[in-house]
């Protein structure tokens, strides 16, 4: 098992999981705002729509869907 | 850094891993294959937390660990450093490839098409979902519908089911008289009409409606208990109804990933990249296998990936040997056509607050002003961001009949200090 933190807030979740699956287990759909405002969350699950970036160690941008989780990783949402 | 091989494939689907096995099983040359995935198996073959559960895909995967290709995985082909070298991203920071050699096994993506609510979270691409759960999300018990065309939306069903989820429907845009020829054509292929069958029995208990398709979805509402909600209203013979569920799974058949190919100057024809009998692209050196050149599935990118490495290999005699192969292939991508062509209706869907560029929030309404896709891009800024217009190209190809745009440079985002 592997532990992260998602906005302050740690959570346990299978080795080989994606960062974005782990943030929609942990009860999250919006992922980042859009350039009018609004919530926005994973689409394609496969790295081409770019609509799951989340900021990881403090990297922003991140593409959630292809990234496995590692221990201690931090992620934010709300980019 | 930098490394050279003779044989590089780009992709690791099936394509790419037939390509890279067909070589290394009849040749002595060197091969690599990148691919921008953690494992290997492409979308078809994804794995399930870390683990591919698919015995033929485990095969595959199996035979090239023991030979002598080189993998490299995470590794986002984005540019080229110069004649025969390709450029890609990885966790490690920059890697530049010198290649005799490329076959282009870059395989496909779904294709989105805007209607009011699409950009709600919770609405997902139906490959889209299933990708997630693979990669860990639990859907028991979750409401799900899914809705647009094309046979990945049986298999994404036949997938959430096993996982247990509450499957509320199939929406198949197509027409029942379309179904029923396209499953009457499945005996060419004996593997397809088991797969489908099998597929079928266990789907019993979700409703498959043709002649359905979205309309429209709002949310989230809270409803007692406090739970969220999407409701989503689908179209049939005229008459709306409205559904509650938890996620929408959304996908409108498949479109090819020929940026790279456009990239290196591959000839590019109707949106796929064109081939001769070997496999090979306009360009000498480079060749083309799978999706690419025509969406048809496992079986096609299998055969296609073989011809290519043999071709390349320059065993031209072992690949003529398979033609006859890719010829039955060839009549099932033909029928995959016909079969899930989008009907018009289709193209009146969004409305004019329609966001149909998702990077940069440009809407249907926008676009209406403009008479071909270079025009809206340079005025609105559509298809300019992060995605580089992978999902509104499609979407704007259907809607108004544009063509895909110039492919530029990096062909995917990269960070500054790796171009």
């Amino acid at each position: 098992m592997i532990t992260l933190t998602i906005n302050d807030q740690k959570f346990t979740v299978e080795d080989g999981t994606t960062v974005a699956s782990a943030i929609l287990s942990a009860g999250d759909t919006a992922f980042r705002t859009s350039v009018t405002g609004e919530p926005r969350g994973p689409l394609c699950g496969m790295g081409i729509c770019f609509e799951c970036r989340v900021t990881i160690d403090g990297d922003p941008h991140e593409r959630s869907c292809t990234m496995l989780v590692r221990d201690g990783m931090e992620v934010a949402t709300g980019d | 850094m930098t490394e050279k091989s003779d044989i590089l494939i780009v992709g690791g689907g099936a394509a790419g891993m037939s390509a890279a096995l067909a070589v290394t099983e009849h040749a002595d040359r060197s091969v690599m294959v990148v691919d921008d995935n953690p494992h290997l198996g492409g979308q078809i073959w994804r794995a399930e937390l870390g683990k591919t559960k698919s015995p033929d895909a485990a095969k595959l995967i199996e035979a090239i660990a023991g030979g002598k290709i080189r993998v490299v995985n995470d590794a986002q082909v984005f540019g080229t450093a110069g004649p025969d070298q390709l450029l890609a991203e990885t966790p490690d920071g920059r890697l530049e490839i010198q290649y005799s050699k490329l076959i282009i096994a870059t395989g496909a993506r779904e294709r989105f098409l805007p209607f009011p609510g699409w950009t709600l979270p919770g609405v997902f691409g139906a490959g889209g979902l299933q990708a997630l759960v693979k990669g860990g999300l639990n859907i028991a018990d979750k409401r799900v519908v899914i809705a647009g065309t094309g046979p990945l939306l049986l298999a994404v069903a036949d997938y959430l089911k096993t996982k247990g989820a509450r499957v509320l429907l199939i929406a198949e845009q197509t027409s029942a008289a379309k179904i029923r020829r396209f499953a009457r054509g499945l005996w060419r292929s004996p593997d397809k009409m088991l797969q489908a069958a099998a597929m079928r029995a266990r789907l019993v208990g979700i409703p498959y409606q043709t002649d359905c398709w979205v309309t429209r979805c709002t949310g989230p509402h809270e409803i007692k208990g406090g739970t969220r909600t999407l409701t989503v209203t689908l179209m049939r013979r005229g008459r709306s109804r409205s559904l509650d569920c938890d996620h929408v799974a959304c996908g409108f058949h498949l479109v090819p990933n020929t940026e790279l190919a456009s990239l290196l100057g591959c000839r590019v024809a109707d949106g796929f990249v064109s081939t001769d009998e070997f496999q090979r692209t306009s360009i000498d050196n480079i060749s083309c296998a799978g999706e690419p050149t025509g969406i048809g599935g496992v079986e096609s990118s299998l055969i296609e990936g073989r011809i290519a490495g043999l071709a390349a290999a320059g065993l031209e005699s072992d690949a003529s040997r398979l033609f006859p192969q890719r010829e039955r292939t060839k009549r099932f991508t033909a029928s995959l056509d016909r079969t899930f062509a989008l009907r018009s209706e289709l193209k009146r869907l969004a409305t004019i607050d329609t966001i149909v560029c998702r990077c940069e929030d440009v809407t249907f309404g926008e676009l209406t002003a403009f008479g071909n896709g270079r025009e809206a891009k340079l005025q609105t800024r559509c298809g300019m961001g992060a995605c580089q217009g992978r999902v509104c190209g499609a979407a704007a190809e259907f809607l108004f009949d544009w063509e895909t745009g110039t492919v530029r440079p990096p062909i995917f985002p990269v960070r500054m200090e790796n171009l």
